[in-house]
């Protein structure tokens, strides 16, 4: 199968949207444009899947090659791998939930849905290609267009948050160019490249890998909100419209993990050893810091935006481990994470929409007027916290066991510290459900609430739907990753 | 009396550019201004003369680029006056501090 | 041989969970009990069935109770030597676990039929019971230490959904976050113990697990009694941390706190999940992992012991004091799980040293009848009184006739006065104790008279001391879905003691037989029987002895009546220390360094162009002398520094 129609469909669904001007149609197309790409890729996954069982064991499947700069080696190569599809499974579910959930959005329609379906667009591009410069362009093409919805569509100190995101976020870019443009050009020119594939294969010197991995872990650590810099990640979160914080959640922050993992970590082994105690440090702050940063705020949008820093901790305490269990649940906790918490902004928003606050302290009882919002709450919370039979906990487990595996003192002690961070999430987790969907109810206009629409049922059941597909089979998952990780394993030498 | 060498006419020349480097830096009407930018070129029009007489004497690219230069300064000067008279329009004044909105 | 239906015995309650949840309550209305009663008796039968024939026909092979594996599937392979399975391990504890929690439950969703007919949420209540009792079921046949783990934190969450029932009463809220997060805070434990233990062991099957951990010349063991973290070695952790996951469920000092509180949910809520089941999930872990403990850990063993009893007795004390009438049973659980516990701790391995681990499992069985039985006839005094309180009752015996004598024959068989099934038990206990560590059978004959004191104030309290009430209302009891519960398991308390339980359950799977030493159970008797005879002098009339004891006793029963300000201290740690100290301090150093910082790099930036931009004076000249400068600077540099 052709990956090109993975970028394709999205663009095409925005070009096509250009012209129109009845809202109704606009969110139509803009809706069969996603669900069709959500069946594409369960297309693609079915493909692989019987690829693979027919005994072809190319590393990446489904190679295209255009050229497009070749005298700097930039050419247009895709392919995925195990690791790539499960993201872009992740990407499919988040982005059709998102388009759904936004059904109700006043002002300027069509653009919210060209921004939603370039940002798409660009996360399916990122997770296809297997060149560094292209990927890095539609790292950029993710970008912009967060920008945009926040400072368009988004609520309070909107300006000030997409600002800073937008700062952040190209810092690191930035960053990432520098590792990028040095590692090319410091290598010998007969064997200079940006394929991924080729610069796997090479010997890349040690004293080459000492400062070109810190450039690129920190710059796609950013993305994926690294200690300390994940102060974008609340801030942003807040101020984005209900999809905007799905998309940035659930999508963009996956684009960093899978930065950190595919391009710092496997490229440049070496130097991922070196560094690894910082990560697994800083990843540990992360986790705990996040944990508790978490349990005293009010705004629910902020209380799932400092536990995002905490759960994506896991992601790159996994990385950092080095062992595969750990790595691939590194993965899984991206992809877990990823549909858990598009899930809960989705219910932020519908909360939101009714009561018209985020102060959890203003609210109580819902769970008397809207059964079906607080349930999907509910269960958000609990995969959060780690519950068996839901997502979070298979990606936590995998995580914990692979990290065991170290023997070291200092990764037994980060180890039992991210461990303790199941309790604080509880905590946080619990105090949010308490008092908003439990308690007597608050105010007696809350009886006229209507529970979900139509949509917005779509939408959680089809976020649900993975959490449920991950937490109690996890096998299908744990197949299609293992091979990706276990390259990389082989690569550094490493159990 | 010997004629004079290529010192002497560098010494002039030197003199008329620091003369035309000094008027600009101090003068505060445009017109004066404009006529120092004049001295300065008309100083290196003489260096080209004088380096193209003294060291190339069988060669006339000094003599072009002279020629070339006095008529970029022609151009120069219709516009530059073009561009005061237009200042004086919205000013009443041809006092360079006057003109420096093109601040920050 | 075993079946592989026995998966039905946990996946029947499982459809009982999920139809109603799916939308089928819109479909069943208030069949839904019915529905899931019905469902919940097939597995109770089927659970029966598999024991018997467990018990009776395969189970023994050459006079050795095996371990039998009829099902068995790899869930999540973790590593390559790791993985968790989802299987069946069938053995003498697990088939008997299944029964307990089979009888128990389905007494329960009998008895809510008619208790909790109105209640608005109806079909909601009958669908997370069936998540608890699949849960339940889950964790006893688990062959997989983390395949229990995943089922113990489901039955964290069912019972915290139930204790959150009646989610309006922001007291119910409150005691439920408490259960979930104490018990959480135990499971970090446990997880921990899970994967330093399988880590040593290279495999997390209780089976391969258990044999490598405690052949005493195998290369495990060997690394894992080396291997040392702050000077105490693998194991001793492993044990230590997994004790304190079985703490935390069973609600043992100091991780005892949240039981209490749990009585908030609907009372037959607190006779399956906080007396009967759930909370006997730590005894029941400390039995699986038996084998370890006793032969590769016994300093580990001590602590049980020593935890138990002090349990034991520091719940009973509390429970003389408390007047909420669900507190004092939730004490006496937590007082009774202690006896579980200790009996474990001072048991040894095989033979008839091994009888304080079956008197334990014995007592958990006899206990989880006559305790349930005590919570469902609780729930039909609070029914008929609409009060907790035990000033409110009074007098009762002719308006309750049924509950009246169910309650009668659980006190007695709690404390200990035969021929009820508490007495054997009991009995075996204190055997076990006297044999083994006789400082503990001290513990315990002291405690047993605590128990016989409190559970007949109880009992003097609600049925005699005021003159009768409401007379006219003779059919206080109930309709026969509330009755008949309450019999049957008044008739199993009445006669399940004379099960001859050493034949069936011991430590290492060989059967033995313990007889009754008569003469030993004459003290405990006796003990027990002046207990009540105080009970009856206080309160089988409206006196003042009572009054005048404890003004007497006045600092020592201010302590006792709240509870040795445990709760006190934790609310202190909690909110001072963690929401305070470091959850704030946590928010406010993102919000003010961390972000601070970021801000002060842009804002510095700005400060930066600020000044800068003083040079864009739009003075023509002053560019001119600016450039005149550096031409000069540059003519200088390429002159005399650059050749």
């Amino acid at each position: 199968m052709n990956l090109l129609s993975l970028l394709l469909l999205p663009l095409l669904t925005a070009v096509v949207l250009l012209p129109l001007k009845k809202e109704v149609v606009i969110k139509g197309i803009a809706l069969t444009g996603s669900a069709f790409q959500l069946f594409l890729t369960l297309f693609l996954y079915s493909t692989y899947r019987s690829e693979r069982n027919n005994g072809n064991l190319q590393q990446f499947l489904f190679q295209e090659q255009y050229n497009w700069f070749p005298s700097f080696g930039i050419s247009f190569h895709t392919g995925v791998d195990g690791i790539s599809i499960a993201m872009l499974l992740l990407t499919s579910f988040v982005a059709l939930a998102g388009i759904l959930v936004s059904w109700n959005i006043q002002k300027m329609t069509k653009e919210f849905y060209l921004l939603l379906l370039l940002l798409s667009a660009g996360a399916y591009g990122f997770f296809i290609s297997l060149n560094l410069i292209v990927l890095f362009f539609f790292l950029e093409i993710a970008v912009i267009p967060k920008y945009l919805l926040i400072i368009i569509w988004g609520s309070g100190k909107n300006v000030y948050s997409a600002n800073k995101l937008a700062i952040l976020l190209i810092g690191a870019s930035a960053l990432i160019f520098v590792g990028l443009t040095g590692l090319y050009f410091s290598l010998p020119p007969a064997v200079r490249s940006f394929d991924l594939i080729t610069l796997s294969q090479l010997q890349i010197p040690s004293e080459l890998q000492r400062w070109t991995f810190p450039l690129l872990f920190t710059g796609f650590g950013i993305f994926s909100a690294l200690f300390p810099f994940h102060t974008w990640v609340p801030d942003g979160h807040s101020s984005a419209p209900t999809a905007g914080s799905m998309f940035l959640a659930g999508i963009s922050m996956k684009l960093g993990g899978y930065g950190c993992l595919r391009i710092a970590t496997y490229l440049l082994p070496d130097g991922a050893k070196e560094y690894a105690n910082i990560i697994l440090i800083l990843a540990t702050i992360a986790i705990l810091y996040g944990a508790f940063a978490t349990m005293l705020q009010e705004d629910l949008k902020y209380i799932n935006a400092y536990s995002s820093i905490s759960h994506c901790g896991f992601v790159l305490l996994g990385i950092g481990m080095l062992t595969k269990a750990a790595m691939s649940g590194a993965v899984m906790q991206m992809v877990s994470h990823g549909l858990m918490t598009a899930l809960f902004f989705a219910v932020i928003g519908m909360i939101y929409e009714r009561t018209h606050t985020r102060m959890v302290s203003e609210m109580g009882g819902l769970m008397k007027v809207t059964p079906f919002i607080t349930t999907t709450f509910i269960l958000a919370g609990l995969c959060s916290l780690g519950l068996p039979g839901l997502s979070g906990f298979v990606a936590e487990m995998k995580i914990f066991s692979g990290s065991w595996q170290n023997t070291g003192w200092m990764h037994r002690t980060l180890t039992i510290l991210s461990c303790a961070s199941i309790v604080i999430t509880a905590v946080y987790i619990l105090r949010a459900i308490g008092q908003t969907v439990m308690g007597p109810l608050k105010d007696a206009s809350y009886r006229s609430f209507k529970d979900a629409s139509w949509n917005e049922k779509t939408a959680a059941l089809l976020l649900i739907s993975g959490i449920l597909a991950i937490g109690i089979a996890p096998y299908w998952l744990q197949e299609l990753i293992e091979p990706g990780v276990e390259v990389m394993r082989l690569k550094m030498g490493i159990n | 009396m010997t004629t004079p060498g290529l010192y002497h006419i560098l010494t002039i020349s030197t003199a008329l550019f620091f003369i035309g480097i000094y008027g600009f830096l101090t003068r505060r009407n445009l017109i004066t201004l404009l006529m120092c930018i004049e001295l300065i070129l008309n100083s290196v029009n003489l260096n080209f003369i004088a380096f193209n007489k003294y060291l190339w004497p069988e060669k006339l690219d000094g003599l072009f680029f002279t020629l070339f230069s006095i008529a970029i300064a022609a151009a120069e000067a219709a516009v530059a006056i073009a561009i005061i008279i237009h200042l004086y329009r919205n000013h009443h004044s041809v006092d360079v501090e006057s003109a420096e909105e093109l601040k920050y | 041989m075993p079946q592989a239906s026995i998966l039905l015995i946990p996946l029947l309650p499982l459809i009982g969970f999920l139809v109603p949840a799916l939308g089928g309550k819109t479909i069943f209305k208030k069949q839904t009990g019915w529905f899931a009663t019905f469902l919940l008796a097939v597995s109770t039968a089927l659970a029966c069935s598999t024991a018997w024939n467990y018990f009776f026909s395969y189970g023994k092979e050459n006079g050795i109770y095996q371990k039998h594996f009829p099902f068995h599937t790899t869930w999540l392979q973790l590593t390559d030597t790791l993985s968790i399975d989802m299987g069946i391990l069938l053995d003498p504890i697990s088939a008997l676990m299944i029964v307990v929690v089979c009888i128990v439950s389905l007494m329960v969703h009998l008895y809510s039929l008619g208790y909790m007919k109105h209640e608005e949420r109806y079909a909601m209540y009958f669908a997370y019971l069936g998540l608890f009792t699949f849960s339940m079921l889950g964790l006893v046949l688990s062959s997989n230490l983390f395949q229990i783990y995943m089922f113990w934190e489901l039955v964290g969450v069912s019972s915290y959904l139930l204790i959150g029932f009646y989610f309006e009463r922001p007291k119910a809220v409150a005691a439920a976050k408490k259960a979930f997060i104490v018990t959480r805070f135990a499971d970090l434990g446990f997880l921990i113990g899970i994967l330093a233990l399988s880590y040593q062991a290279e495999s997390l099957d209780f089976v391969t697990l258990l044999e490598r951990l405690t052949q005493p010349n195998s290369t495990y063991l060997t690394q894992a009694t080396t291997s040392s973290f702050l000077g105490i070695s693998s194991i001793t952790w492993g044990c230590l941390l997994l004790f304190m996951g079985g703490a935390g469920k069973s609600a043992l000092f100091p991780l005892h706190i949240w039981l209490p509180d749990a009585m908030e949910g609907p009372t037959p809520v607190s006779a399956l999940i906080h007396a009967a089941t759930m909370v006997v999930a730590g005894v029941f872990l400390i039995a699986r992992m038996f084998p370890l403990y006793a032969l590769g850990a016994p300093e580990v063993l001590d602590i049980v012991a020593y935890t138990g009893a002090f349990t034991a007795l520091f719940a009973a004390l509390i429970a003389c004091t408390q007047t909420d009438i669900k507190r004092v049973l939730a004490y006496s659980t937590m007082s009774q799980i202690g006896f579980m516990i200790f009996a474990l701790g001072v048991s040894g391995y095989g033979g008839t040293a091994g009888l304080g681990y079956s008197a334990s499992l014995f007592h958990l069985f006899t206990h989880a009848l006559f305790k349930a039985m005590l919570f469902l006839g609780a729930g039909s005094i609070i029914h008929f009184v609409h009060s907790n309180e035990l000033k409110d009752m009074g007098g009762l015996r002719k308006s309750l006739p049924v509950t009246h004598l169910t309650f009668l024959i659980g006190c007695l068989a709690l404390s200990g006065i035969p021929p009820f099934s508490g007495f054997f038990s009991k009995e075996g206990i204190l055997l076990a104790a006297y044999q083994q560590k006789p400082f503990f059978y001290g513990i315990g004959l002291f405690t047993s008279l605590l128990t016989a004191f409190y559970m007949f104030r109880l009992y003097f309290s609600v049925f005699w001391n005021k003159p009768q009430q409401n007379t006219d209302r003779i059919a206080g009891d109930g309709g026969l879905t509330i009755t008949l519960p309450l019999l049957i398991l008044a008739a199993g308390t009445c006669v399940s003691g004379f099960i001859p339980f050493g034949q069936l359950v011991s430590s290492d799977g060989i059967p033995f037989s313990s007889s009754l030493h008569l003469g030993f159970a004459v003290l405990p008797v006796l003990l027990a029987i002046a207990g009540i005879s105080l009970a009856f002098l206080f309160y089988q009339k409206d006196n003042l002895r009572a009054a005048y004891w404890s003004e007497k006793l006045k600092g020592f029963y201010k302590t006792t009546y709240h509870k040795f300000y445990i709760d006190e201290c934790y609310m202190y740690v909690t909110q001072k220390i963690f929401f305070n100290l470091i959850g704030k301090s946590a928010a406010w150093i993102d919000r003010n360094i961390v972000d601070g910082l970021l801000s002060k790099t842009g804002s510095g930036t700005q400060v930066l162009a600020e000044k800068i931009k003083s040079f864009q004076s739009g003075k023509l000249q002053s560019y001119t002398t600016w450039y005149l400068i550096g031409i000069i600077v540059l003519i200088g540099l390429f002159t005399f520094f650059i050749h």
